[in-house]
């Protein structure tokens, strides 16, 4: 986390060094913290508390249903998490789509925006128009897949079979022949255009007067994109590439849509859903709820580690 | 500097109380009102938002008593009514709850029996209320605790144009085998035609509806008396294997994610000549602006073993057992489960919004039989003939047709349903499918066995 923000953070550490009239100081300071104040308490009361609040019911016996049988539970909920197999399948889910969503996304994303940084005729029609997927709202685009696109009687794909290869062109069950990749398609054209934004943005913040010099020199345009362009874009690369992990991780909308979970494709967080509104069951959808958190740092801090000592390396 | 630094704390400290006290409010609009009034919390179904639009010109014009509503999705309300209730803070006088729901929370001790209030108040007849779904509402106890604001069955809808062309005639109670007879002659009866929809998409309330009463005519059951998890005995075995290759061989395309909805759609659009499912799909069925209009006929849930199968759901009124104004909660009940309720839909919303499937009476009103003529017989016969108590072969531990009632169902149902959609996309068998099942019915099991 700490290289992509270092420059930010070296400037805010550099604080003045006097010595005398601490308590008048000390006053000072408070004032024009006072301000802000509320602002943070408000914060920390409506970000944390219900984390905390998680926390403190992931360790009871709390079932909606059982209103009399609520206690302590020590950690049975983390136990029950941890051994059953929907959940630990879950997991291995969540994985892969976090994972092959978040690189293809980037791959296509910045493949994007590398041919929007060109100068054309009508860029910021094309520039809006790549960025709608993003704006949509989740569970209607997600039917759209579901009913229009992927239906094997009425959908597009199977439409655009039968337009191509005549009447008898074959006509595949996308979704039950290939769920988790039906999901992780839906997904990709989701997240595309986030990495794009970002990557675009960074692209077109590249000093130009440097690669003029480079092209003056002779570098090829492989050249200058290996040696400038790229490294230029690692950290937005690797902002992108934590944004995206951290939002897709938390994605419910896709699987709950297209699949209601069937065929292998459900992943924690839809999980966590059955576990609050069918089994009722508050303290192990809570418990599961602190693992993904849990998960989800760890692997956010531990990845942008490895990827940015790659670049370093470099 | 430092009374400034104070005061902005202060400052910030009421605006956050402020806050909190708007998202108190937020939260407890539903709850207090006068002492002539009554709070009504329920699911946001169409006919519930009829019934707060006809609400004060009606029911508070005639009895000076208002309504206080609040509506939410329907998993929504299923928290909420069960932490409200749960808790018995008396906030609520009436909520909207299913058949499922109502034998569990009155064993709760959650709600106030309806009995004597029943017996009070001749006009609502309660004799004229179909008596499954008075059973579906009774607790162990034997006490009445709802009273359903509309209800449906299971039945086989088919393609009457399509079955005579192909002259096959069907029978009005068919047996399972004589409509996976049917489906395979009516497979490809027209370009793009499968022979049957059945619903396959995973959820306790999707696949598990109409395969859950195939099993029970088949003999099978997920518990028996004793508590004895039968999830992957030889006539449950059967039962899904018969579904699953039903589907495989002549179902719709895409069956793993088909539920209500794609059935639907697919009946509309002329890709299944027949479809075993809600009696309250008729409507949209019959609809004007259907395809299908007038070429569908109905026909009793198809059975193996039992008389009869089709299931039994309804969403009814109850009244909180915490509630300090239950006669005015029952009035609100009286007036809205009644046969004038249904009169006064049909005359100011149209006779096809009338909310059906609870009483006799609604089945003979001819202005009603105008727009369901064509599946009002078929729909009263399923509601009338489904036994909630006694579904199938074998005595049963808890009531249900669809589902076992007991808290941890859904969840249950829920859990295999994901197997029994993967097994029909052949992803794994129907007996790894059913093993896993098993192990889950007996850990729920366990439970009520000691």
């Amino acid at each position: 986390m700490s290289t992509a923000l270092e420059p930010q953070a070296g400037a805010g550490t550099s604080a003045p060094a006097s010595g005398g009239g601490s308590a008048l100081r000390v006053a000072g300071d408070w004032a024009r913290r006072a301000p802000l104040l509320p602002a943070l308490i408000f914060m920390i009361l409506v970000t944390q508390l219900p984390f905390v609040f998680t926390l403190i019911i992931s360790f009871m016996n709390w079932n909606a249903y059982y209103p009399d049988q609520i206690g302590f539970a020590g950690l049975a909920n983390y136990g029950a998490v941890f051994t059953d197999p929907d959940t630990l399948s879950a997991i291995w889910t969540t994985v892969i789509y976090t994972v092959s969503i978040v690189l293809l996304s980037l791959v296509i994303g910045f493949g994007v925006a590398l041919l929007l940084d060109r100068a054309f005729l009508g860029r910021g029609v094309v520039r809006t128009l790549m960025i709608t997927p993003f704006l949509i709202m989740p569970v209607a685009a997600f039917l759209v897949w579901k009913h229009a696109l992927y239906n094997p009687n009425y959908g597009l794909f199977n439409g655009l079979l039968r337009l191509f290869f005549g009447p008898n062109a074959v006509q595949p069950d996308w979704i039950s022949d290939w769920p988790k990749t039906s999901i992780v398609v839906s997904l990709v054209w989701e997240w595309t255009p986030f990495m794009m934004l970002i990557l675009l943005a960074g692209l077109q913040s590249k000093p130009l007067d440097v690669i003029e010099a480079a092209r003056i020199d002779g570098c090829s345009p492989w050249q200058v994109f290996r040696y400038m362009t790229f490294p230029h874009m690692r950290q937005y690369l690797e902002l992108a590439g934590l944004l995206g992990s951290i939002y897709v991780v938390q994605t419910f909308d896709a699987v709950f849509t297209i699949t209601s979970g069937g065929l292998g494709t459900a992943n924690l967080p839809y999980i966590i859903y059955t576990i609050f509104y069918n089994a009722h069951d508050y303290g192990k959808a809570s418990a599961a709820g602190v693992v993904v958190v849990a998960a989800t740092i760890a692997i956010a801090t531990f990845a942008l580690r490895t990827v940015s000592s790659l670049f370093r390396e470099d | 500097m430092k009374r400034w630094g104070r005061r902005g704390a202060v400052l910030g400290f009421a605006m956050l109380l402020a806050t909190a006290g708007c998202a108190g409010a937020g939260g407890g609009g539903g709850g207090g009102g006068g002492e002539n009034s009554v709070s009504v919390l329920m699911v946001n179904n169409p006919q519930m938002v009829d019934l707060q639009k006809l609400t004060a010109d009606n029911f508070t014009k005639q009895t000076g008593i208002t309504v206080n509503y609040t509506v939410l999705p329907e998993n929504d309300v299923r928290d909420k009514i069960s932490q409200e209730f749960s808790s018995q803070a008396g906030q609520y006088d009436v909520a909207s709850l299913s058949n499922f729901e109502i034998p569990i929370y009155a064993k709760n001790g959650w709600l106030a029996p309806m009995d004597d209030y029943v017996a009070k108040d001749p006009a609502f007849n309660q004799a004229d209320i179909l008596k499954p779904m008075a059973v579906s509402l009774t607790a162990a106890d034997g006490k009445l605790y709802g009273q359903p604001f509309y209800g449906e069955s299971s039945f086989l809808m088919y393609r009457k144009d399509v079955l005579q062309a192909k002259g096959i005639t069907m029978p009005d109670k068919p047996t399972w085998q004589q409509v996976a007879d049917i489906a395979a002659k009516a497979d490809g009866a027209q370009p793009n035609m499968k022979g049957i929809c059945l619903r396959g998409q995973p959820g306790w309330g999707e696949v598990f509806a109409p395969l859950t009463t195939v099993v029970n005519t088949f003999g099978g059951t997920w518990f028996e008396k004793d508590w004895t998890a039968k999830v992957n005995a030889p006539e449950f075995k059967e039962a899904t294997n018969f579904y699953i290759n039903l589907i495989k061989a002549h179902g719709e395309n895409g069956a793993p994610q088909a539920g209500f909805t794609e059935c639907l759609n697919a009946m509309q659009q002329g890709n299944v000549a027949m479809w075993y499912d809600a009696t309250s799909a008729a409507g949209s069925l019959e609809a004007d602006n259907s395809p299908v209009k007038g070429k569908v006929g109905y026909v009793a849930a198809p059975v193996v073993k039992t008389q009869e199968s089709g299931w039994l759901y309804t969403w009814a009124w109850a009244i909180q057992k915490a509630s300090k104004k239950q006669d005015n909660a029952w009035k609100f009940i009286s007036w809205a489960s009644s046969q004038g309720y249904e009169n006064l839909v049909g005359q100011q919303e149209g006779w096809a919004k009338v909310p059906a499937g609870k009483r006799a009476s609604t089945y003979s009103n001819p202005d009603y039989l105008k727009v369901a003529g064509a599946f009002a017989e078929p729909t009263k016969n399923a509601i009338s003939t489904a036994d909630p108590n006694n579904p199938g072969v074998q005595p049963r531990p808890a009531p249900g047709i669809q589902f076992v009632g007991i808290p941890e169902f859904p969840d249950l149902g829920t859990r295999v349903s994901q197997d029994i959609s993967a097994a029909i996309a052949g992803q794994e068998t129907v007996d790894q499918a059913l093993d896993k099942g098993q192990q889950a019915a007996e850990q729920v099991a366990a439970k009520y066995k000691k």
